[in-house]
């Protein structure tokens, strides 16, 4: 079950069918039919328990039962909002863009299908600002070919239901992808996020009710009306159901996005569809879930790619983003690199992460600058010890797995960097990689 | 500056996209319209964006010192941005940077030409890894870059601006 292949695209329908991004291509491709299917066939409740059924999980990174989400919402508070979450920024991650780029009507049909079950007639689509060209060309044009064919408007096909969607973009920050810093950044604030409860599903975008769906999850949402819960249940595991696009990158023949069953094992995606390790190199440390994730060691390889087994491998699936380092790479050049990333979009808005993201990255450049001492190596420890569990939000807990485990992995490179001759004028350095 | 009136037409159709009483949440893309021409916002940009929604300056300081596609200092006709965050580094991003910087008369860490034409900065990932080494123009994207690719976009683009 956990290794079948893929008979068909489910998500990236453009790898079989030349030019679906047309909405011509599309319709004469089922295009649209899981709309119709819903609007006419269905109650909104009816979507909703059969995206439930059909085991559904959040594709953004947490891995939250959609249909279950989109049960939160209240029936009797107006209006509602659907924000779609394409603020995609995770070091590591490119998947979204592919499916926006190059099959957008399946995306758009999959949050038309959202707004009907919750009962939300407006949808925001949040891109992160570097989408310019694609959030002003083809995901444009995609939305105006289906409110010309009458998909979006009002009464859609001929119905009650109206619904309209509107592109919004971001202006390059990664924290808009946590969810509820995405709804501030879209009221106009600074991207920061906000303290929950109130979830986004009671009070989200203008404080009203909420849905905030990833751009893949809610692709997965047109085959899953299309052809119901049952046939999407035949990829993937029991409790990690359907296919996902994982982005193979860094030290690998062919790096890309690859679209599997959930349940695919590491090894066929480095090894087949990626074409192995650049120079028949080891693996050395696979991050699965880009900078946000910890460091699977090479014995990892053969875990099955779904929610239960990377977390039981002291891993996690998140959006998939898989980041390979080869036994070439410097283990702790990696992890400054990450530390940095996080540093630089920290927010500021709680001190764990500000100061713990600004501390790390002094830390490691002291090391990797040759001033480090045994010291400063348990430092690393101890500065992530206190940042876990008191960041505000999870872009500064995101930080601590991928220090953890390359510290558990590869302690040895670290204390090689640490030297006993740099004890004597500690002070002097201290302040030079601090402050400098 | 005021805005022009095909600019004013642009915020109109921008306004309409949020409800009437949350004029607010058009601040990015006004701002966006704003730096269009010279790629950076100096204070009668900020001021027009301010005017042009109703919220103080202030607000609109903070916005532009949060998000870091917008700039209150001058920069090239052509921002240039290359990403080397690991998944790039991983496939040699970092020394494609110091070539490009090399290759546009420009010390390893970027900056601005001195015709002004070019400024030259990392940045942190863009969603390209697979097709590193990769960079945006003008949030245009280029991606799988060679050496001798940037040179004929550079010339590209130098005789485009002549």
């Amino acid at each position: 079950m956990a290794n079948q292949l893929l008979k068909e695209h489910v998500l990236f329908r453009h790898r079989d069918i030349k030019d679906i991004h047309k909405i011509d291509v599309y319709l004469a491709h089922d295009g649209y039919k899981a709309l119709e299917r819903g609007l006419k066939e269905m109650t909104p409740d009816d979507v909703t328990n059969e995206v439930k059924a059909s085991g559904l999980r959040g594709r953004g990174g947490a891995g939250f039962p959609t249909g279950v989400k989109w049960s939160f919402i209240p029936k009797n508070l107006f209006p509602k909002y659907i924000v779609v979450n394409a603020d995609e920024s995770e070091p590591g991650t490119f998947k979204d863009r592919e499916i926006m780029e190059s099959n957008p009507h399946q995306f758009i049909e999959g949050v038309i299908l959202c707004a009907y079950a919750v009962g939300a007639e407006t949808c925001y689509i949040y891109g992160r600002g570097e989408f310019w060209t694609l959030f002003h060309g083809r995901l444009q044009e995609a939305i105006d070919e289906a409110y010309e064919k009458g998909y979006l408007g009002k009464n859609i096909l001929d119905t009650d239901f109206s619904c309209d969607m509107y592109l919004h973009l971001g202006a390059g920050a990664y924290i808009c992808g946590e969810e509820t810093a995405l709804l501030n950044s879209l009221e106009g604030l600074m991207g920061q996020p906000r303290s929950r409860p109130p979830f986004p599903a009671v009070a989200g975008l203008y404080a009203k009710p909420t849905v905030v769906n990833n751009v893949e999850t809610l692709a997965n949402v047109t085959p899953i009306i299309l052809h119901g819960a049952d046939k999407y249940r035949q990829y993937g595991t029991e409790k990690s159901p359907g296919t996902k696009i994982c982005s193979l990158s860094g030290r690998v023949n062919k790096p890309g996005n690859y679209e599997v069953p959930l349940g695919t094992p590491i090894r066929y995606l480095i090894e087949e569809l990626g074409g192995g390790v650049i120079d028949g190199k080891e693996v050395k440390a696979i991050l699965p879930a880009g900078a946000s994730s910890s460091n699977m060691g090479a014995d990892k390889i053969d875990t099955p790619m779904d929610y239960e087994s990377m977390a039981a491998a002291g891993g996690m699936l998140g959006s998939a983003s898989f980041i390979i380092l080869d036994e070439t790479i410097d283990a702790v050049w990696a992890a400054e690199k990450n530390v940095k990333f996080f540093k630089h979009e920290s927010c500021g808005k709680c001190s764990p992460c500000r100061e713990g993201t600004f501390w790390l990255t002094s830390v490691y450049r002291k090391l990797r600058e040759g001033y480090g001492t045994k010291k400063d190596v348990e430092l690393i420890e101890t500065i992530i010890n206190q940042m876990e569990g008191n960041c505000f939000c999870l872009l500064g807990e995101f930080v601590v797995p991928g220090v953890r485990t390359s510290l558990a992995l590869f302690r040895d490179e670290y204390e090689q960097l640490a030297s006993e001759e740099n004890e004597a004028d500690q002070p002097q350095k201290d302040l030079i990689h601090t402050f400098f | 500056m005021g805005w022009t009136e095909k600019e004013q037409q642009d915020l109109d159709k921008i306004l309409k996209k949020y409800p009437p009483d949350r004029k607010l949440s058009a601040v990015l893309p006004a701002l966006y319209l704003a730096q269009r021409e010279k790629n950076w916002l100096d204070d009668d940009d900020i001021e027009a964006v301010a005017d042009a929604l109703g919220i103080e300056t202030t607000h609109v300081h903070s916005i532009i010192g949060f998000y870091t596609l917008f700039r209150k200092e001058p920069v090239g006709k052509y921002m240039m941005q290359v990403c080397t965050d690991l998944p790039c580094a991983l496939r040699g991003a970092e020394d494609f940077f110091k070539r490009l910087c090399e290759r546009m008369g420009l010390g390893p860490h970027g900056g601005t030409t001195e015709d002004n034409l070019f400024t030259v900065e990392e940045v942190v990932c863009i969603a390209a890894c697979d097709k590193a080494p990769c960079m945006q123009i003008n949030l245009e994207f280029f991606e799988s870059l060679t050496d001798e690719q940037i040179d004929e976009v550079v010339a590209r683009l130098r005789a485009e601006a002549s």
